[in-house]
């Protein structure tokens, strides 16, 4: 049998099951299970690594059949450069928080047992790759489920608090009606694919063969599109998301926010390009607001949160709207037969899919460091952590100028893609779009803005300052496994935001396939250094001179300046003769967002209270002040709770059948028996 | 030829670093002159930072590497974007490194560092200042992002040396878009580089500083390379407006001659820029904080209206 890089990613799910069948082998040593197991997806991950790269890069597309599942229906496998690329993505954070894991887990030992921990970890990550190898749509659904199965446990993995129980019940609720949305979404095209008289429509091969009329493919494309949004956390069906990714070991939330959210996005990219082909310009429309509502609204979310990992859950709604824009651009473009623009859209998302799963990935493996250590999700009882833990400090900071998309790091490289696609809209045909499509690019330069204020917020309460909390832990700093773990995500950041000239070369096959044509990044002399994605005189970014040139100038003020340098006296604060200063008088995260909250207050659901005590007759002189703040997301309001009431008013309904006395029961059956009797005669 | 190119580069860059703190100087001048006082002349902020460079740093106890940091970067930053934009001559070896965008980012590295260091000491003011200079900031950026791709538009390009060969072609004379989004370019750049009516720079009281509040705790030479970048931000951004919307002067080729007139025309401009900008500032008194959504609402209206007008009109 040859080597083939679908048989490698293959070899690699094996292996994660292997590393479940040992788990009950290894129980009853808690520590060897962690070292095992982790070690074990470690590898399986470096392999999915090998053969997501060869697939993108030697733009191999191999096919499988297995015959196992329902009879005459067998499970087909595809590994085609798309699916490569997000076998990438998936390894390449799974490896890192797998490394991670061996240090993280172990701070469980001697509180919980982690076996349920370990075994769902490794079918997630299995579950995730499935999906993507997936070639039918039975195949597809099942390794869906077993992603969303894995996910939900890993989630109540801490059941004993009763947030996390509602959590994980939101949660698939939320995805068993993406998953209904999906389901139907097949089968409308398997029906089409080949009648509904045999069963050969449910392969994705018979679905690209189709030609679907258009009213029969918009169904399948919303349905689709529906179903995945509710996976990726596309406003409003985000609710989720802020409330599972916290909850879970922070391990988890990475690779949930990381990676699993990216499987939706392969699910819109795989349906809309690849499946259905050919689409009018409006779905690229629903898209692109979609995501330019999710970008906006889940950073503005995000600034007001106050629990780290919340935050950052709701950066992840924030990201996936950034991704969206760059997809529904390409669509538009795609559908008025623009194909290098198109591609440049394509790029870009799928660009900014791979960094944000690597920053992501790296901000939740710092929250999680800093859990770890502290104990404390909440940001205002945080404060001075660099000082105790400076490996941390300094990789959650790369984390934080990653995703506020700084130069010379990765996200900034997506974003100015994503800028470009945007500016080059006026070539459309539609006037309507091209008025609109321009707003939309000032709406991300907000996002882009609201993020490096929410980050500096973040790193500056965390990290930065004094503690706030009134007595101080003993921290610690993370051990080398979850050093090794952010330090090699942190790289990925810069090496990806350096040089994207080379991993744009490298995954250009992808638009090559679906769309049709290359972007060919680098051109002329020296073409690794500049990203020029449509020509020369267009535009030109490059990172690696800008990085070169800040580090010149910083390193030669820095020689020039301590040639003879003024000495350096450490001193108490100024406290403008104050002399009473402490700890909670420093700015809290509350009061850093006060501002935004104030001009974007509309948004939000706030109810702000302020109640002062007075001292006997002294008015003017309150003995205490007490705050009160709560900040609610509006969809609730707007779609969850009539939804929720509604169901209840139907149950309640329905349970006036409950009678309780037999008479009654006896007369319902027999009800039903005439009904019967009468209608299908 | 190559090297030639980078003498001149280096040439711009000197002329950033040098005349930088002239162009403060005259500004503080004239508005001293239109306040009736005396001022200390043009000199005056080299001496400045001479001064600071030759004093002891006073550091706070739990100050962290961020805080040492920061002066370098933001430094660092502002010496990069000077050797991008075009100020005497369009051969300028790098620019193409980074366009209008990648310039604008590079802004924002220094003022994320800057609102970090602002919160490192742990004191009120440095964190009130670094709320208030993000807030500010993220609503100025996209308002400033939409002017310049007004123009853009127009250059189909968002290089700047491609915006000024557009220019010089004669392809865009004068258009009303451009008229849009210069005007709100000129109120972004207050904003962003902190003069009257969104921050005042000559202020320490507490209630009314933003930019000055996150550098309240810098002293001796980190003070004066952060008070010398604010000096060339001011600079760079009179060079980002005039390369966007009035580049005549600036040399296309790489003859000497050329480029001494530019360097007259930019003088020149500096000039003309400094007299507008006093009679803004002291014709305007500071803005509540809160009033400032209204400023850079316009500002962000003016810049869309530019944009609507370039579809509608040409």
């Amino acid at each position: 049998m040859t080597i083939t890089p679908l048989g490698i990613v293959s070899l690699s799910v094996l292996l994660l099951f292997l590393a479940v069948l040992l788990v009950p082998l290894l129980k009853s040593s808690q520590r060897l299970l962690i070292s095992t197991s982790f070690t074990l997806a470690s590898a399986a991950s470096l392999l999915g690594i090998i053969g997501g790269v060869w697939a993108v890069g030697g733009a191999i597309t191999n096919t499988m059949i297995l015959p196992v599942g329902l009879p005459d229906l067998p499970f087909h496998l595809r590994a085609d450069p798309l699916a490569g690329f997000f076998i990438t993505v998936i390894c390449l954070l799974s490896l890192f928080v797998s490394m991670y894991s061996l240090g993280y887990i172990k701070g469980y030992l001697g509180r919980r047992p982690v076996t349920s921990l370990v075994v769902f970890y490794n079918i997630f990550l299995a579950g995730m790759l499935m999906v993507v190898l997936a070639d039918d749509a039975l195949f597809f659904l099942i390794a869906w489920e077993v992603m969303a199965a894995a996910s939900y446990f890993l989630v109540m993995f801490e059941d004993e608090r009763i947030e996390n129980r509602r959590a994980a019940f939101l949660y698939i609720i939320v995805a068993h009606v993406g998953a209904i949305a999906i389901l139907l979404s097949f089968g409308i095209m398997a029906g089409l694919a080949t009648g509904f008289e045999n069963f050969t429509g449910y392969t994705f091969d018979a679905m690209r063969q189709a030609e679907f009329p258009l009213k029969w493919a918009t169904a399948a494309f919303l349905l689709a599109f529906l179903g995945f949004a509710a996976k990726a956390g596309v406003v409003p069906l985000h609710v989720w998301l802020p409330e599972a990714h916290p909850v879970a070991p922070s391990n988890v939330s990475a690779l949930m926010s990381g990676v699993m959210l990216k499987t939706a996005i392969y699910g819109i990219v795989r349906v809309s390009f690849d499946l259905l082909g050919t689409f009018p310009w409006w779905w690229g429309a629903i898209v692109l607001i979609l995501g330019l509502i999710s970008a906006v609204m889940g950073v503005l979310y995000a600034l007001m949160q106050h629990d780290l990992k919340r935050l950052l859950a709701y950066h992840s709604v924030e990201n996936i709207g950034i991704i969206l824009i760059g997809i529904g651009l390409s669509m538009i473009f795609t559908s008025f037969n623009m194909p290098m623009l198109a591609a440049l859209g394509l790029i870009a998302g799928l660009y900014h899919t791979m960094n944000h799963a690597m920053f992501k990935g790296l901000l939740f493996m710092g929250a999680g460091a800093v859990l770890h250590a502290t104990k404390e999700r909440n940001m205002e009882e945080m404060g001075g952590l660099i000082h105790r833990m400076p490996w941390t400090a300094a990789l959650f900071l790369i984390g934080c100028v990653s995703i506020s998309a700084l130069p010379p790091f990765n996200g900034f490289v997506s974003e100015w893609l994503t800028f470009q696609a945007f500016l080059l809209s006026p070539a459309m045909p539609s006037p309507l779009l091209k008025l609109l499509v321009p707003l939309g690019a000032a709406l991300l330069a907000l996002t882009g803005a609201l993020a490096a204020a929410c980050f500096v917020k973040a790193f500056g309460v965390t990290f930065l300052g004094h503690w706030r909390g009134h007595h101080m832990p003993r921290v610690h700093e993370a051990d080398w496994f979850m050093r090794s773990g952010m330090i090699l995500a942190a790289l990925t950041c810069f090496l990806l935001g350096v040089l994207p000239t080379l991993f744009i070369d490298w995954m250009d096959i992808i638009p090559q396939q679906l769309i049709g044509t290359k972007i060919g990044v680098s051109s002329g002399t020296y073409g690794w250094l500049w990203l020029t994605p449509v020509a020369q005189e267009r535009a030109s970014y490059s990172g690696p001179i800008v990085f070169v040139g800040i580090l010149l100038v910083v390193v030669a003020a820095y020689l020039i300046l301590h040639v003879k340098p003024g000495a350096i006296h450490r001193v108490p604060i100024w406290d403008c003769g104050f002399g009473k200063l402490n700890q909670r008088m420093q700015y809290s995260a509350t009061s850093f967002s006060m501002p935004i909250r104030r001009i974007f207050g509309f948004l939000f659901n706030i109810r702000e209270q302020v109640r002062l005590t007075p001292r006997g007759v002294y008015k003017a002189f309150p003995k205490r002040l007490n705050y009160y703040l709560r900040v609610r997301d509006r969809f609730w309001g707007w779609l969850y709770n009539p939804v929720i009431e509604f169901s209840f008013w139907v149950s309640r309904m329905v349970g006036r059948l409950q009678q309780g006395r037999i008479q009654a029961y006896l007369i319902y059956s027999f009800i039903t028996i005439i009904v019967l009797l009468v209608f299908s005669r | 030829m190559k090297l030639y190119r980078f003498v001149i580069e280096f040439l711009q860059l000197a002329i950033l670093l040098g005349v930088a703190p002239a162009f403060t100087g005259w500004v503080r001048m004239l508005k001293c002159w239109s306040q009736g006082r005396t001022s200390a002349g043009i000199f005056q902020p080299y001496r400045d930072i001479l001064k600071l460079f030759s004093k002891d740093i006073f550091l706070a106890d739990n100050a962290s590497w961020i805080f040492r940091f920061t002066p370098y970067l933001v430094f660092g930053t502002a010496v990069l974007a000077g050797a991008i934009i075009p100020m005497l001559s369009l051969e300028l070896p790098i620019a193409s490194t980074a366009d209008v965008i990648v310039l604008v980012a590079l802004f924002a590295i220094a003022r994320f560092f800057t609102a970090l260091a602002g919160m490192d000491i742990g004191t009120a003011f440095g964190g009130m200042g670094s709320s208030r200079e993000m807030t500010i900031a993220s609503l100025a950026e996209p308002a400033m992002l939409m002017a310049i791709f007004t123009v853009s538009l127009a250059s189909k390009s968002t290089s700047l040396s491609q915006m000024v060969h557009v220019i010089y072609s004669g392809q865009i004379a004068l258009r009303p878009s451009l008229a849009f989004a210069f005007f709100a370019f000129i109120l972004i750049a207050l904003a962003e580089t902190g003069r009257i009516p969104v921050d005042n720079p000559a202020t320490h009281l507490e209630l009314t500083m933003i930019h000055e509040a996150m550098i309240l705790e810098y002293s001796g030479r980190h003070l004066a390379l952060i008070e010398w970048a604010s000096m060339m931000k001011l600079f760079l951004f009179v060079m980002l407006g005039v390369a966007a919307f009035a580049p005549w002067g600036i040399a296309e080729s790489g003859d000497i001659i050329a480029i001494s007139l530019a360097f007259v025309f930019m003088l020149l401009k500096l000039v003309i820029v400094g007299i507008v900008l006093v009679m803004i500032e002291t014709g305007l008194a500071k803005m509540r904080i809160f009033r400032l959504t209204e400023f850079l609402g316009s500002a962000f209206l003016l810049a869309t209206l530019g944009m609507l007008s370039f579809f509608i009109l040409e």
